[in-house]
């Protein structure tokens, strides 16, 4: 049997590192676009900001692939899967049999439709040569426009301020990180990121980029004009799914998945950024494009390739952690209830110490929280939204730091904690 | 393989595991030297929970399907093939606390003495028993063969 990757990020990393803690000879090739091993893509914003050097962002080691005995076609671009003749068709003419096929391609950034995005001096910030490529201009930059105010934006604002260079952050919802923060806690957050020198712009949008060939300024909605010598787009990541359009493979935003990350045809899976998953806070389905959901469905999909059923996926959540204007911020789940109907929020504030917490419950149980500053032990809240653990009994305890398992009912303090019988 | 596990009934919160932890951990290995010559001192791996009269100390169990690693995105957490013991290499981490959001036992903490990097339990680099097992006075801790 042939197993073939194509992408070579966490979701593929996943399925490679389950597939051969069941079986350390099955063939697997691996197909990337991007001709490096595997690299961390979130880590570079860190080399942007000179955090890190070019050789800590590899993910594994050296020689991951000839210890795992895989089969690499790095910077090979896949252009078409002949699903009937089970073929991986490369750019170059290659044709690649499989017998299971993982597509695990991750995300592409959106990029809006206006004016003068095609100029140079535009770019998008997701893979290593998008850091490269800045790194080679900066010296010719002293203003930025960052278009997008999320995780990736905010990254990207953070390390070029760190280089020197002035950044205004544009924004089109009323305040940044609004996917995944409260207005409480972007407050915060926008009063430190401005100390740290970051302009941040919010409730309005670039309308047209403009320049003659290069990038001389940028046009908002508000009428304001910036000059800047750099545009970067960071307004999101959309599924990969270009070459599949047209094909019976069933797409929504991302390919659709069951729980064994099984797509609608027979021996292709997906997994990570290029899929839509169960998310079982809300309810539905939808993509949840962050690194450990990718990796997780991974090495799911690499479990039942060789016929570990038992692993199945139970369901995501979106959730994440980042560090920005020296604030360590955590958000889980549902971070701002849809209605006061049926949820409980606990919250405590300090703006002082730039501190907030926020925890909110339905039914008894946690789907969300916010904590920012004292981040200690997160991973216990995170825990008891996975599992769907009933907190009554200790509800304000959540709310508390230090928290810990000390707060918890006995028995399941043992039953978890405890020797297991 | 063996795993650390908590018996809170005995535990006396005398702090011993978190001392000889420190020590264990240190560059010295001595406990004079590494609380007073030490700067800055080594963190604990393990951690000590207390209210009333309710103690126990709590370290990484070095799950078989680790959420840590999972979320780990910068390659920093690794396991051990042979022990199967999760281990974090200080160098390639980044402190983006991707662990500390996703351990549900909230054993990986954060060492903001210099660089930002996680800590964890090292289950004492095979030390058999661990240290905290070993010096525990009272059997808090036990070191048991799991399946």
């Amino acid at each position: 049997m042939e197993i073939v990757i194509v992408g070579n990020s966490a979701g593929a990393i996943g399925a490679i590192e389950a597939i051969r803690k069941v079986n350390t000879t099955l063939p697997i090739t691996v197909i990337s676009e991007e001709p490096y091993p595997v690299y961390s893509r979130p880590l570079i914003s860190y080399l942007l900001s000179g955090e890190i050097k070019e050789d800590r962002i590899f993910y594994r080691s050296k020689n991951f692939y000839e210890k795992q005995h895989i089969k690499t076609r790095l910077g090979r671009t896949v252009t078409k899967v002949d699903f009937e003749k089970r073929k991986v068709e490369l750019k170059d003419g290659e044709k690649i049999p499989y017998d299971r096929l993982l597509i695990a391609m991750g995300g592409i950034p959106f990029i809006p439709k206006i004016e003068g995005v095609h100029l140079s001096g535009v770019y998008t910030f997701t893979r290593l040569d998008d850091a490269k490529k800045l790194l080679s201009i900066l010296p010719s930059v002293q203003r930025a426009i960052v278009v997008g105010g999320g995780l990736i934006g905010l990254k990207v604002a953070e390390a070029l301020r760190k280089r020197g260079v002035e950044v205004t952050v544009i924004e089109l919802a009323n305040h940044i990180l609004n996917l995944t923060l409260d207005e409480t806690a972007s407050l915060l957050l926008e009063k430190a990121l401005e100390k740290e020198g970051i302009h941040l712009m919010t409730s309005t949008t670039v309308e047209r980029i403009l320049g003659d060939r290069k990038v001389e300024s940028v046009h908002l909605s508000n009428g304001k004009t910036i000059n800047a010598q750099l545009v970067i787009l960071a307004i999101g990541v959309i599924p990969n799914v270009g070459i599949f359009k047209d094909t019976p493979l069933q797409i929504d935003k991302g390919i659709l998945v069951n729980e064994r990350m099984e797509t609608n045809l027979p021996h292709i899976y997906a997994a990570g950024d290029v899929t839509q998953s169960y998310d079982k806070i809300l309810k539905m389905v939808r993509p949840l494009p962050i690194w450990p959901n990718a990796y997780h469905q991974g090495k799911i999909a690499g479990y039942q390739m060789v016929g570990r059923e038992e692993y199945q996926y139970e369901g995501g959540f979106t959730m994440n952690s980042i560090e920005v204007a020296h604030l360590p911020i955590i958000s889980i789940g549902l971070t701002q209830p849809p209605s006061e109907d049926g949820y409980q929020v606990f919250k405590k504030i300090d703006r002082g110490t730039n501190t907030y917490r926020k925890i909110i419950l339905k039914e008894d149980r946690v789907v969300g929280a916010i904590l920012i500053g004292e981040i200690d032990r997160a991973g216990i809240i995170t825990g008891l939204l996975r599992e769907g653990l009933s907190v009554k009994g200790f509800k304000k305890e959540l709310l508390k730091n230090p928290f810990g398992w000390i707060s918890f009912p006995k028995h399941l303090r043992k039953e978890r904690l405890g020797k297991p019988k | 393989m063996k795993r650390i596990f908590i018996k809170e009934e005995v535990c006396m919160g005398c702090r011993l595991c978190e001392i000889y932890c420190i020590v264990q951990h240190s560059r010295s290995k001595e406990l004079l030297k590494a609380f007073k010559k030490e700067n800055p001192r080594p963190l604990p791996r393990i951690m000590i929970e207390e209210k009333g009269s309710t103690s126990f100390a709590l370290q990484c169990r070095h799950c078989e399907e680790p959420y840590c690693w999972e979320a780990c995105m910068s390659g920093a957490l690794y396991r051990d093939e042979q022990t199967g013991v999760i281990l974090h290499n200080r160098e390639q981490c980044v402190g983006c606390w991707m662990c500390v959001m996703v351990c549900p036992y909230g054993a990986i903490s954060r060492d903001l003495r210099e660089k930002k990097v996680a800590s964890k339990c090292d289950l004492c680099g095979g030390k058999d028993p661990p240290i905290c097992v070993a010096k525990c006075p009272n059997e808090a801790l036990v070191w048991v063969e799991i399946k």
